[in-house]
């Protein structure tokens, strides 16, 4: 209990710490993400006085004030270029179910696929599936994901005919996004998967059983499978970190209306309010994924004893 | 008193002048003995040429850099930014297929893409490499004071907490959307992600190994500490800190893709991998111009999985376990 409390303690100043860099950061930016699309008619007096309404003119420290009262209270600001004057919020909350959907989605999509392949790696270690699983791995940690996830939609929408953008009511089109956005999770599934059998496979008590005559499929799932699976506990839900990444790609790319795609909007539209609460969330997501990380750990491995240990990755 | 005993007493008479001469090397009695003329540099090297794929990829990387080194001195190159005019129309050269006077083609705008293609590995490469390094010396430096000094330990594990916390996606879109656009700051927001995991490795090593007889001897002779770090202790990660470097360039090169494609790369005046397929990918619903895309795609998939093997399969050669 006190390892959780303690670990809890981290997160959340670690996120402090956070945003208030991420505030601090955006206050450099140039100016114009704030006047929006009107900043050229406008004279300098005039943008002046916009600049000062926004708060922007405070010194740095009351900014911040300002900034933390205002999330307490879960607000975020307004939009100023994205859609101009509606809050951050809102334009968020009607985006984060999509993203949701597709993260948790493709992680589970990945976890039916990419432990069984590393378990079946693993024990087929050398042989032709594993050289395949390997071929695969390599790839996809390798290349680029904005590659093949181009690749994918570009051909694979031709051959099963399958729609080439997101759409709500039509189920077809939901396949590809998803598919797309578990082939990285599902690689280092079974990366991890396959390393850790492959560690467990090598050490004496594996030996001793085989020795005395222990099946090799009780061998496989009663003993290695289960300690193989302690490492893995933690890697689950920092994947969460993983689909940010893959929703920022895949969103965009099929224009699903979720959170990535409209960070990218955003950006492109130099819409700093939006950034900076699309980034709070996502950093605050990434956070959280560590810390249920580190948790689930600490509950599948009886070797870490609560209140000792943390510091050992 | 034993067997020897009566070799002792007579020792002093067996003796003489020429046992005190310098002898010299001889190669042959050196291998009588059973001694080993054993090189990590030279064990590393056989092992690592054992894998085929490994070295054909070695080989494929090496041609390339060269290439890309020399390609604007070779003749019949065209520049990668000149927009070439059609003479028999006088517009643009726009979107013309692969042939023999665009090797490539053109782009949507007349630039000759076999050219952008080289220019942008070139460029694409020069961030992998000057991140690949940056990383390594910034990640060795604090390691190494990580690992070797008591006092920075718990100040560097503290802030290392908190880093380590951030997603690295996030921290690569927020520093590049808050410096503008450039080769040197793309470069300057890989770097500041890219050196955390190093040196952690580091230090876990270099905890591992600053307290072992070696050390302790080295210490009490006096051996001053940035020496037993560079001599003692740096010589062990050798080939941790290859592999780390040939694996940084290949995730340079994407996350410079990656910028591109949200918005935040190069811009479109300076050519890199991820330019272009950021441009081709504009016109992949067209399939007469998915060459476009196809082209640079292919060129970065061979880069980065070629470095992802080569630097895989070193650090195998480089594990002393596997030297036989």
């Amino acid at each position: 209990m006190w390892y959780i409390g303690k670990r809890l303690l981290q997160s959340v100043f670690t996120l402090f710490i956070i945003i208030t860099i991420v505030f601090s950061l955006l206050r450099l930016m140039p100016e114009e993400g704030y006047l929006g699309a009107a900043a050229e008619k406008m004279t300098p007096e005039q943008q002046e006085i916009i600049l000062t309404n926004l708060g922007l003119r405070d010194p740095l420290l009351v900014q911040l004030g300002n900034f933390y009262m205002d999330l307490f209270k879960g607000d975020l600001g307004t939009s100023v270029t994205y859609r101009t004057d509606v809050p951050v919020t809102t334009i968020i909350s009607e985006k984060i179910m999509y993203s949701l959907f597709f993260g948790l989605g493709a992680v589970a999509l990945s976890l039916i696929i990419g432990v069984p392949l590393g378990i079946l790696m693993a024990h087929m270690k050398g042989r032709w599936l594993d050289r395949l699983g390997t071929g695969y791995i390599v790839f996809v940690v390798a290349v680029p994901a904005a590659v093949y996830y181009i690749f994918i939609q570009m051909y694979v929408t031709d051959i099963f005919n399958l729609p080439l953008l997101f759409d709500e009511y039509n189920k077809m089109s939901w396949i590809l996004p998803l598919t797309s956005m578990a082939l990285a999770p599902t690689a280092s599934y079974a990366m991890w998967m396959r390393r850790y059998m492959v560690d467990e496979l090598n050490k004496d008590y594996i030996k001793l059983a085989r020795a005395k005559g222990v099946k090799e499929r009780t061998l496989m799932f009663r003993h290695v499978m289960r300690n193989a699976f302690i490492p893995m506990a933690q890697y689950l839900p920092a994947t969460i970190l993983f689909t940010i990444t893959g929703s920022i790609y895949i969103e965009s790319l099929y224009s699903i209306p979720g959170m990535g795609g409209l960070l990218v909007d955003a950006i492109q539209r130099q819409d700093n309010s939006v950034v900076q609460g699309l980034v709070l969330i996502f950093s605050s997501l990434g956070i959280i994924g560590l810390f249920l990380g580190d948790l689930a750990m600490a509950l599948v491995d009886p070797r870490i004893k609560l209140g000792k240990g943390g510091s050992t990755r | 008193m034993g067997i020897y005993s009566e070799e002792i007493s007579n020792i002093s008479q067996k003796s003489n002048e020429n046992l005190f001469d310098f002898a010299t090397v001889d190669e042959q009695k050196a291998e009588q003995t059973g001694y080993s003329n054993y090189s990590y540099w030279r064990s590393t090297w056989q092992f690592f040429l054992k894998n085929r794929i490994a070295v054909f990829l070695l080989v494929v990387v090496g041609l390339i850099v060269a290439f890309v080194i020399i390609q604007p001195y070779l003749p019949y190159q065209k520049s990668p930014t000149e927009i070439y005019i059609d003479e028999q129309t006088g517009s643009q050269a726009r979107n013309i297929a692969p042939g023999s006077e665009f090797w490539f083609g053109t782009n949507s705008i007349g630039q000759d893409l076999w050219s952008r293609i080289w220019e942008g590995t070139r460029t694409s490469l020069f961030i992998g490499f000057v991140v690949a390094l940056a990383e390594v010396a910034v990640g060795i430096s604090v390691g190494a004071l990580w690992g070797f000094s008591r006092k920075l330990e718990a100040p560097i594990t503290q802030v290392y907490n908190i880093v380590e916390n951030i997603p690295t996606t996030i921290v690569l879109i927020l520093m590049s959307f808050i410096l503008r656009p450039s080769i040197s700051t793309i470069i300057i927001a890989m770097c500041i992600t890219g050196w955390v995991e190093m040196a952690r490795f580091i230090r876990n090593q270099i905890v591992i190994l600053r307290d072992r007889e070696y050390n302790l001897a080295s210490k009490c002779l006096g051996t001053p500490s940035y020496r037993i770090i560079l001599k003692n202790l740096l010589p062990y990660l050798i080939s941790v800190i290859m592999l780390r470097m040939s694996l940084a360039i290949p995730f340079a090169i994407g996350a410079e893709v990656f910028l591109t494609y949200i918005g935040l790369g190069l811009p479109i005046s300076e050519p890199s991998l991820g330019n272009l397929i950021n441009e081709g990918r504009v016109l992949m619903m067209s399939p007469d111009l998915r060459y476009q895309l196809i082209f640079p795609s292919v060129v970065l998939s061979i880069i980065t999985i070629a470095f992802y093997i080569i630097g895989n399969a070193f650090a195998d050669a480089a594990d002393p376990k596997n030297h036989v």
